[in-house]
């Protein structure tokens, strides 16, 4: 697919950084060798995403809001003690962080663990390469590019059992035996998920996949509201954020394979989760909610504001569940990847193989689609509702959970003699 | 090759990147902005709720995360044959179609033997 033609070239024109970025290069070569300006232009293409998106998400939304947040939800303040509103929460606990002394418990495997938390870091700044934050705002437009992003989301997983192994200590041995069972069983049914999406766009690279559904007018979340469903699921327990987080459970295993870790190496971990439910959030923003497109609003606004918002969006989802659900027990979170999400991925995949090839061979046309939107919307509801009566699931008829008093049956008065009389 | 240049040098920025905040971290142990006192064997030991460790640390763990290692490569492996059928999908017509829905079916036959032998359940 051709690249549409957007927005003008001027390199004021801000609704395309790449502009910007293109004038800089131009000039820059002129008077400096090949190499250099290759090497300028990762330069720039990472400094840019990170100044525009990661850094200002990560210390604003990751740290600030999600403490917020939660603090909102479970009726108490959250920061509000350094800078206004505590804004600058972040920056100092960076501080904090950094000049905290960092201690190895004595028979731990120092080299191993002082590597874990850089090998941890590493993964999560290569995953926004591929986010496509416009039509030419792209870091690395490569074509496998979904793949890509599969294979180095998978690697922190290591670092953590490294992490966790080399404490010498029971309890991170046990989170770190934890983290890679769950690991492994939601990566199953999250990359059947994602290769639902990929049979329908027929494509591996993000930026086609927006392009896609920019040209039918139409988000994948609308064909496949399943597949997204799984993700989101897959990718909290893949994160390990608060519903699914058995590896580092409090109540548990102190902190997981997080136990014997302190100051900055401790930091690393706690700011890179963030980075990765960020690049989690921006993936499913790319492959499900259209990316940098808008309906043609992208024409107006710029496109990296759009594909921002929608990631802060997601962002937000995973915040909501991690203040409001509680903490799943690891049989439980087992059986729910195994028997739950690992069939209803599957019937996901077969469903979408029908539609496509009935829409290839039988040579439908566009509008078909929004009928296969609501056939598969509907068939998402189904699949949840019968698998999970067939699992054994069923709805309680009288609530379980503590009723407030208008509900029970209205104010009762109490009787003058329970008083203690006159 | 020209955009895999750009993620190998981003590699090189993801490894400077937290190997200077860990570097930081060490080297402001000389500017005495924090009391350094010399390490002793309460400071030095493992975390245990207060307690000392008994034994080794790195115990034997439940056989149980072998079952779910061994159904992951199993299932891993056959996703990564789906994706090449999932990128040729549009050419392969309705023969292709239903060799595909045969390989899921094995599949699904593989999760239900598992099911059967109680191996996804966690006793």
């Amino acid at each position: 697919m051709a690249l549409p033609t957007l927005v003008t070239e001027h390199w004021y024109d801000l609704r395309d950084l790449s502009n910007l970025s293109r004038e800089i290069l131009e000039g820059a070569d002129k008077i400096l060798p090949h190499g250099i300006v290759y090497v300028l232009a990762a330069l720039i293409g990472f400094v840019a995403s990170f100044l525009i998106f990661v850094l200002p998400s990560q210390l604003i939304v990751g740290v600030y809001g999600e403490r917020k947040l939660i603090g909102r939800m479970q009726s108490r303040y959250g920061p509000n003690r350094v800078g206004p509103f505590g804004l600058l929460q972040p920056i100092a606990d960076a501080i904090k962080l950094m000049q905290k002394e960092a201690l190895t418990p004595k028979g731990a495997d120092r080299a191993v663990m002082y590597l874990a938390p850089i090998i941890f870091v590493a993964p999560a700044v290569l995953l926004f390469a591929v986010i496509p934050f416009g039509p030419k705002m792209i870091l690395a437009d490569i074509n496998p590019a979904l793949l890509y992003f599969l294979a180095v989301s998978s690697l922190p997983v290591l670092a953590a059992f490294m992490a966790g192994w080399s404490a010498n200590n029971k309890y991170s041995l046990f989170g770190a035996m934890r983290i890679v069972a769950m690991s492994i069983s939601y990566e199953v049914p999250l990359v059947l998920a994602l290769l639902g999406v990929v049979l329908f766009t027929g494509t591996t690279s993000l930026q086609e996949m927006v392009l896609w559904q920019k040209h039918f007018d139409i988000w994948i979340v609308f064909l496949q509201p399943l597949a997204l469903a799984i993700y989101f699921i897959a990718v909290s327990a893949e994160l390990n954020r608060t519903p699914t987080d058995i590896a580092e459970a409090e109540s548990e295993i102190v902190a997981g394979y997080l136990t014997e870790y302190s100051g900055m190496k401790w930091g690393l971990f706690y700011g890179m989760d963030i980075g990765y439910a960020l690049a989690a959030s921006a993936f499913a923003a790319t492959v499900f909610l259209g990316g940098w497109s808008m309906f043609g609003l992208d024409k107006w606004v710029p496109p990296w504001m759009i594909i921002i918002g929608k990631t802060h969006l997601f962002y937000f989802v995973f915040i909501w569940t991690r203040g409001t659900l509680p903490r799943l027990r690891i049989d439980q979170l087992m059986a729910f990847a195994w028997k739950f999400m690992l069939p209803v991925a599957l019937l996901n995949l077969v469903l979408v193989a029908t539609e496509r090839m009935l829409w290839v061979e039988q040579e439908l046309d566009d509008s078909y689609l929004y009928i296969f939107a609501v056939v598969n919307i509907w068939a998402a509801l189904g699949a949840i509702w019968a698998w999970s009566r067939f699992l054994g699931y069923r709805p309680e008829r009288n609530p379980v959970r503590a009723r407030l008093v208008n509900e029970a049956g209205g104010y009762v008065p109490v009787p003058e003699a329970a008083k203690g009389g006159k | 090759m020209y955009e895999f240049g750009h993620i190998g040098i981003l590699v090189i920025i993801a490894l400077v990147f937290p190997l200077g905040a860990v570097v930081t971290s060490w080297a402001l142990r000389f500017v005495r902005i924090r009391p350094n006192p010399a390490s002793n064997s309460v400071m030095e030991d493992t975390y245990e709720c207060g307690l000392r460790t008994e034994g080794p640390s790195l115990v034997q763990f439940n056989f149980r995360f072998y079952y779910i290692a061994l159904l992951f490569v199993l299932f891993d492996v056959e996703i990564i044959f789906l994706f090449p059928w999932a990128l040729v999908f549009d050419k392969i017509g309705w023969q292709g179609y239903v060799e595909g829905l045969g390989f899921i079916g094995i599949l699904c036959l593989g999760i239900l033997y598992a099911w059967r032998k109680r191996a996804l359940e966690w006793r």
